[in-house]
């Protein structure tokens, strides 16, 4: 059976140990251990490829782990999907709409396979559009919408009937910030009304502003977990970058910049260029002191707040960007 | 056309409503993906081309190229040919199901669908009812331009009636084999490739367009215990005012074989999906 964190299964969405998915060679999910509390979002976060999609893919009952088990409300995933579907929903990284059918034509369609007779499919049909602005475009198909349009009527089909547990997959990928903002306004009102949300995205920033923990997800693999507060406490206060004039001279500036920041430093696929995690800025003006001092000449440098790609630098020392062989 | 008006309070109240209706039943969510499938013709009538342009064709071309060297006259073969040519015409039109089917896999509603609580055979079942209405289509088309032509029923409606259900009976069975098929290729090429190499002998070497008693004996035995002949036997019985039953039982059991090994093997691949 699965181990309990603290507290009983009732406390959590979803609580999974160990989930495992291999397509041929490729081991895509490899050893996912996961305790959602309820009421709560969570953000799964990690570049393209890393394992994300593959996850909520099976915790929607769409993929058969190869191993592992997992509790969705408080039910089995492999031997109660169905009670699992009645607790879930899903809105998929491509639209999950039937894009030649129009926007309440897709939302009727839903409402009566959720059992609403004809009138009251058409009647939550016509409310939700309404509260997602989405009336002037009801009857247009929603191939002709925009991607937040499309990505607003598709989080609408996933409310149809509100669902305990809703798994996001990217929801903001490729939107505009005003649309985006008005995703995370809609992930915020579900949360408040009482349904916890699965998110993955590929923007710190996203995770950041949505979710109450956060899982840092590379090569199928859960890498760090935690707050967002903890993640940043973990990677540090920001990254320095240090550009050179002349790329012989990078041996000897990272074994100047490694003695006084104290922290691994790391050469880019750029020959110019260095990169390393620092604790107090203040060590970043000594140490930019030193190269001076050592006549490494810097033509640029700049100390800013962890990108995702920086998360994954310090957290797996690789960039986030994807390999060859990781493309799913 | 992005729309400004977007209401954080009537979305606040949208998710407290909180009337969970009970579970449909299993043939009202297979109905309502049959009606997905009918609406989704208002916005692509050239799904219709099949089933309108296709038997038009079919009925014209048999009629004129093989009436006067089969039967001697065009007038004469075409009493024997429009039941025929009603079976192989919808037979041909069941391909597009398996087709259909490998393209709309594809897609991320099926997702969605997927991980709803519904009977899971009922997106499959709905588009196979959707796709009998397309059946129905053609078999009146190839009726009207028959009876344009020179065919002449010795039958009532009722019969006429009869004989157009038992063809979509067979059609919906047999759509199970193109499903089937629809779900290991993995294109929409590669299935119409199959299926087209399957459906040719299979309505051919049937008694659709001569009579087999001509031809070498393994293949008149051929001939004869083809589900397709058995159909073509019945309906054209039919037509003539004859009730086969022989033949007729034989469709039903061809249909329940066809249903029984295959709708089990669709749902599997489906599911795995």
């Amino acid at each position: 059976m699965l181990d309990m964190p603290q507290g009983s299964s009732s406390d959590y969405a979803v609580l999974a140990s160990g989930l495992v998915k291999q397509f041929g060679k490729k081991v895509a999910v490899n050893g996912v251990d996961l305790a959602i509390p309820r009421g709560t979002v969570y953000g799964f976060l990690g570049p393209n490829g890393a394992g994300k999609t593959t996850t909520i893919r099976m915790l929607a009952t769409l993929l058969q782990p190869d191993a592992g088990e997992a509790l969705i409300m408080g039910h089995r995933l492999m031997k109660e999907p169905d009670a699992v579907r009645r607790h879930i929903s899903l809105t998929g990284q491509f639209a999950s709409v039937d894009e030649i059918l129009s926007g309440r034509e897709n939302l009727i369609m839903i409402a009566r396979l959720m059992g609403y007779n004809a009138k009251q499919a058409k009647k939550r049909a016509d409310q939700l559009l309404e509260a997602f602005g989405l009336t002037d475009a009801a009857s247009v198909q929603a191939k002709k919408y925009s991607g937040g349009m499309r990505r607003r009527l598709d989080i609408a089909a996933s409310i149809v009937v509100r669902p305990d547990l809703l798994f996001l997959d990217e929801p903001t990928t490729g939107l505009d910030p005003r649309s985006r903002n008005q995703i995370w306004e809609i992930v915020r009102a579900l949360v408040a009304s009482g349904t916890t949300v699965l998110l993955t995205t590929q923007y710190l920033e996203e995770a950041d502003q949505l979710a109450d923990r956060i899982a840092v997800i590379d090569h199928g693999r859960i890498i760090a977990e935690g707050t967002s507060s903890e993640l940043k406490a973990s990677i540090g206060s920001g990254m320095l970058h240090v550009r050179l004039q002349q790329a012989d001279q990078r041996a000897r500036a990272q074994e100047i910049l490694a003695s006084v920041l104290q922290s691994p430093v790391h050469s880019a696929t750029d020959p110019l260029l260095l990169t390393a995690q620092i604790q107090q800025p203040e060590l970043a003006i000594r140490a930019l002191g030193e190269l001076a001092a050592a006549s490494i000449e810097v033509t640029d440098f700049s100390l800013g707040r962890p990108s995702l790609d920086e998360v994954f630098l310090t957290l797996t020392g690789q960039t986030a960007e994807p390999k060859e062989e990781v493309k799913a | 056309m992005e729309s400004v008006h977007f209401s954080s309070d009537k979305l606040q109240k949208t998710l407290q409503t909180e009337n969970r209706p009970g579970s449909p039943g299993k043939l009202a969510v297979s109905l309502t993906f049959a009606r997905r499938a009918l609406l989704k013709i208002r916005y692509q009538p050239e799904q219709l081309l099949d089933v309108t342009f296709f038997p038009v064709l079919m009925t014209l071309m048999f009629t004129y190229l093989f009436g006067g060297a089969l039967a001697g006259s065009t007038s004469q073969y075409l009493q024997f040919l429009i039941p025929g040519i009603l079976v192989q015409t919808v037979i041909f039109t069941t391909v597009f199901t398996g087709v259909s089917l490998n393209t709309d896999i594809a897609k991320g509603v099926n997702d969605r669908i997927r991980s709803m609580p519904v009977w899971s055979p009922a997106p499959l079942v709905g588009g196979l009812l959707a796709d009998a209405v397309r059946y129905a289509m053609a078999s009146v088309v190839v009726l009207i331009i028959g009876l344009v032509l020179g065919f002449r029923p010795t039958t009532d409606i009722i019969a006429i009636a009869a004989a157009i259900v038992l063809v979509l009976v067979f059609a919906f069975s047999l759509s199970w084999v193109f499903t089937t098929i629809g779900l290991v290729m993995r294109t929409s090429a590669a299935t119409m490739g199959i299926s087209m190499t399957l459906l040719l002998p299979f309505t051919f070497v049937s008694n659709i367009l001569v009579n087999p008693v001509t031809m070498p004996s393994w293949l008149c035995a051929l001939v004869t215990i083809n589900p397709v002949s058995l159909l073509t036997t019945a309906v054209r019985e039919l037509m003539h005012n004859q009730f086969d039953w022989a033949a007729i039982s034989w469709v039903f059991v061809a249909s329940a074989c066809f249903i029984a090994v295959f709708a089990p093997i669709t749902m599997r691949l489906y599911r795995r999906k």
